[in-house]
């Protein structure tokens, strides 16, 4: 069942247009993930569902009640949704206060309450800052103190806005898995948004793709990152060697790309004569000495022009007629003996080139 | 220099051996002004806080007004007091012309401006993230006021300080107001006026010394007080 569900949801400043017909479906229990460029209007999208502004058009209905009706009551709303903003606020107040914020608006200040707060202090690591001056925190321990006072009252919905933008890796990690934990044990909902692909990968469900105010693609995160819908979402999550070309011929299913004057096969549907762009998985193409006579429909002759290792993996970029990045391992860098200036062969099946219509810009 | 010395030693003789009357115009400063800014704080907080709060038009405007009156002479003040509860004025049935209650309605209208134009710029002050996060925690709007007023709360406290400040250190408003009546309605202002034109000055520069030293405790008191908060 959708907990929350955006119908033709609008918002304009003046003549910009911020988000354009957005129709979203968040289900119980599940973390959705809003991903997009800065200023697609991910903010702006997650300040509507917590009715800290209204949409200029649209409706937005949570667990069924439309909300943005105006005699829906909007602190009885909001007291079910809690939200963490991309820059930590802190109230200043100890970090005790600030976590007890919401139960102290409830007026809640039972013993339980107060041992509900305690624990999740330790839950995230700060278990003997209570007293402290919620101000002299860092960033990553002020965002931590603001995702303990948005789950302090167990939300239904909790809207997080770009939670780790700026912070330093071992915190984006504790966050991340809080948010995981706090789903899991309570099956809460969360909405959040990122401009990282790989942190959506790692946290979500699903994701929803929201570019220049429109919600371009949603779908898990294996689809979206292994089958975008355009080349727009392709270049935003991060897909490499993204080439632009157009299609010669096409028959049964596999239609030779030409890129640069090279010839790719790959499997398509599209008629020849169209402009595509195109990826290959750096991890899919095989670099050897000498022409490979296997399965796999490509085979270019290549030159290396860089290298660069990281730990046990090595990204060789590869001069194809265009640039091909190739993803080896660092032990077969070594084996292959592989230099800048090197000739070698890249190989890489029909299958694992992905073909998008190029887009109209 | 001599007379700076001079002064300073008669000051510290005239607190430590409890001069009764340096004793009584203290006091009378102090209740006059203390008076007079909690009488306006209960006005001009709210008020800043309503200007604050709300949008209309005009605001820019009201708020450049106000700050215009922070330097409202206090002569003038008095004058126009004065004019009010004289005997002929419209309020003169009430007696007040020459009463400390005259002097704290003087003061009230002077630090008015100050303490509220003051107060809308402590409101101001507060990020905008503050109340986003009071709301989206489930604060209602009264709730959200209130947590912006907290964060606030050294700023007005600083504005209270000030405001507390010009009152104790006028002059017009008290002499023209007031009267410089012994043991009723003379502070320590009309003092050192009196007592620098009958050529004592060194009791005049310690009358004035206890009249900073009265300023400098009330205002450590207040930031130790704001400390534990």
């Amino acid at each position: 069942m959708a907990i929350l569900q955006t119908v033709d949801l609008e918002q304009r400043a003046g003549a910009a247009v911020l988000l354009n017909k957005v129709n979203l479906s968040v289900e119980k229990g599940e973390i959705f993930a809003v991903i997009g460029p800065t200023g697609a209007g991910k903010t702006t999208l997650l300040r509507l569902i917590n009715l800290l502004d209204h949409p200029s058009a649209g409706d937005i209905y949570f667990d069924g009640d439309k909300i943005t009706d105006p005699s829906c009551n909007a602190i009885q709303v909001r007291r079910r949704m809690a939200m963490v903003f991309q820059k930590p606020a802190v109230f200043n107040s100890t970090v005790y206060e600030n976590v007890a914020y919401p139960l102290k608006i409830r007026g809640r200040h039972g013993k339980t309450d107060r041992s509900t707060v305690s624990g999740l202090l330790d839950t995230i690591g700060l278990g003997g800052y209570a007293r402290r001056k919620a101000k002299t925190l860092s960033g990553g321990e002020a965002q931590r103190v603001a995702l303990a006072r948005a789950v302090v009252i167990k939300p239904d919905l909790l809207l997080l806005d770009e939670p780790t933008a700026n912070l330093d890796p071992g915190t984006v990690k504790m966050i991340e898995r809080l948010v995981m934990e706090f789903n899991w044990d309570s099956g809460m909902t969360v909405i959040m948004s990122t401009h990282d692909m790989q942190q959506a990968q790692r946290v979500a469900h699903r994701v929803g793709v929201l570019m220049n105010g429109q919600l371009v693609q949603v779908g898990r995160p294996h689809d979206i990152f292994y089958s975008p819908d355009n080349a727009r979402i392709a270049g935003f999550v991060g897909v490499h060697n993204l080439l632009k070309g157009n299609i010669k011929r096409s028959e049964s299913g596999i239609a030779v790309v030409d890129v640069n004057g090279k010839d790719i096969q790959a499997v398509s549907d599209l008629p020849s004569g169209s402009a595509v762009e195109i990826y290959i998985g750096p991890e899919d193409v095989v670099l050897s000495k000498l022409q490979s006579d296997g399965s796999a429909r490509n085979n270019l002759r290549c030159t290396i022009r860089s290298l660069s290792s990281n730990g046990p993996l090595c990204t060789v970029t590869a001069d194809c007629g265009f640039p091909l990045e190739v993803l080896v391992t660092d032990r077969s860098a070594v084996e292959m003996e592989l230099r800048p200036g090197k000739e070698m062969y890249a190989s890489f099946k029909a299958a694992a080139v992905r073909v998008l219509p190029s887009m109209q810009r | 220099m001599q007379e700076i010395w001079q002064a300073l030693v008669q000051a510290v003789n005239l607190i430590v051996t409890l001069d009764p009357e340096v004793i009584q115009i203290s006091l009378r400063s102090l209740y006059v002004s203390a008076s007079s800014i909690l009488i306006a704080a209960l006005f001009c907080v709210p008020i800043g806080g309503l200007i604050h709060f709300h949008d209309f038009r005009g605001k820019r405007v009201v708020i450049n007004v106000i700050q215009t009156f922070y330097s409202l002479p206090t002569v003038v003040v008095g004058l126009l007091v004065f004019l009010f509860i004289s005997r002929s004025g419209p309020l003169g049935g009430l007696e007040l012309l020459f009463t400390p209650a005259a002097i704290i309605i003087g003061q009230v209208i002077l630090i008015m401006p100050v303490l509220t134009g003051m107060t809308i710029g402590a409101l101001s002050g507060v990020d905008k993230s503050i109340r986003d996060t009071a709301l989206s925690s489930g604060a209602s709007n009264t709730q959200a006021m209130q947590a912006i007023l907290f964060e606030a709360r050294f700023a007005v406290v600083g504005a209270l300080i000030l405001g507390f400040g010009r009152a104790i250190s006028e002059v017009g408003a008290a002499l023209m107001l007031g009267g410089n009546i012994r043991g009723y309605t003379r502070v320590l202002t009309t003092a050192i006026s009196l007592e620098t034109q009958r050529g004592d000055i060194v009791l005049s520069l310690a009358l004035g010394i206890i009249l900073i030293g009265i300023a400098m405790v009330v205002s450590v008191i207040t930031n130790i007080l704001l400390q534990r908060y």
